[in-house]
């Protein structure tokens, strides 16, 4: 059995599936049973999906007509 | 594609660049303009900023192209130029700006950190926040993060790079990767569990005209 405080510290790879089978299969059971736990690996693994969706996080409007002039106007004095 | 039909087509094309076919330089970046921008973004945190970089960086990787070595990716080249260019602006302008900027971490110098936010995400936040307020409280978390973990969040994270890509451009071991990568996903998620674990649904009498209080 593992603690809550060893889930917290094997989140991240958890996530990742970066981790031994055993430890993982403790982690699960662990989760069926603790309400904190699973709102954090829950919470967590939704925050990753949410930063990892490309709208979320825009460019500036006009980057990359502003890049390919500048690209332009450098190849044309070289 | 696969990764290395991606790399053979990259290496075609770096060959006929170097040999003065210059517009073709518009293809080789465009599918990485946007990795250019968030990496230097992660430094930088500031949007003119860190497109004034990403701007510096791919004139500086068309003009050293040759410099890039046959069995280098040219993804991670060009990242590592965007990271170097920001870093530098980083130092020569607005250090003084940028540090005292920077928030207090909410872990103890060994990395302890306990989550203090319990609150339950059950609704699915894209599909009941609007996509606009989901944008700002994403940076103002990212802007929070200290430097070391931002850069490693954006790339890992935001970006999908590899452990092994992330650790490459850093310059840092892939442990390290880990340790930081634990830290900022924590500190993204307490930062952000305040308006996700909202329920939606009670802040509904707004827009239909009532006040709840
Ligand atoms: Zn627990």
């Amino acid at each position: 059995m593992v603690s809550c405080h060893r889930v917290l510290q094997e989140l991240s790879n958890y996530l990742d599936e970066d981790i031994d089978p055993d430890l993982r299969a403790a982690i699960d059971e662990h989760l069926r049973g603790c309400h904190r736990c699973s709102v954090l690996v829950d919470s967590t693994r939704k925050m990753l999906y949410i930063v990892g969706d490309e709208r979320t996080f825009e460019i500036p409007g006009g980057y990359s007509e502003r890049v390919h002039q500048r690209l332009t106007e450098y190849f044309a004095k070289h | 594609m696969q990764e290395s039909q991606i790399e053979s087509a990259e290496s075609a094309l770096i060959e006929r660049i170097r040999k003065g076919e210059n517009d073709l330089f518009y293809a080789l970046i465009q599918p990485y303009e946007r990795s250019v921008y968030l990496t230097a973004y992660a430094v930088l945190r500031n949007p003119d900023d860190a497109e004034d970089a990403a701007q510096e960086a791919l004139l500086k990787a068309f003009a050293h192209l040759d410099q890039l070595r046959s069995n280098e990716k040219f993804k991670g080249w060009l990242l590592l130029i965007a990271l170097n260019e920001a870093r530098q602006r980083r130092r020569r302008d607005r250090q003084h700006l940028y540090e005292s900027l920077d928030a207090e971490p909410i872990e103890t110098e060994d990395g302890d950190f306990t989550p203090q936010q319990f609150a339950d995400w059950r609704e699915v936040p894209s599909e009941t926040l609007e996509r606009k307020e989901i944008r700002a409280s994403v940076r103002r978390a990212l802007e929070s993060l200290k430097l070391k973990y931002r850069e490693v969040f954006v790339l890992r994270d935001m970006q999908h790079l590899s452990m092994a890509d992330t650790a490459q451009v850093l310059g840092i071991s892939v442990p390290l990767v880990k340790i930081h990568l634990h830290r900022a996903r924590l500190q993204m998620r307490e930062q952000l569990t305040p308006m996700f674990g909202k329920r939606w649904i009670e802040r509904l009498p707004f827009f239909k005209g009532k006040k709840p209080w």
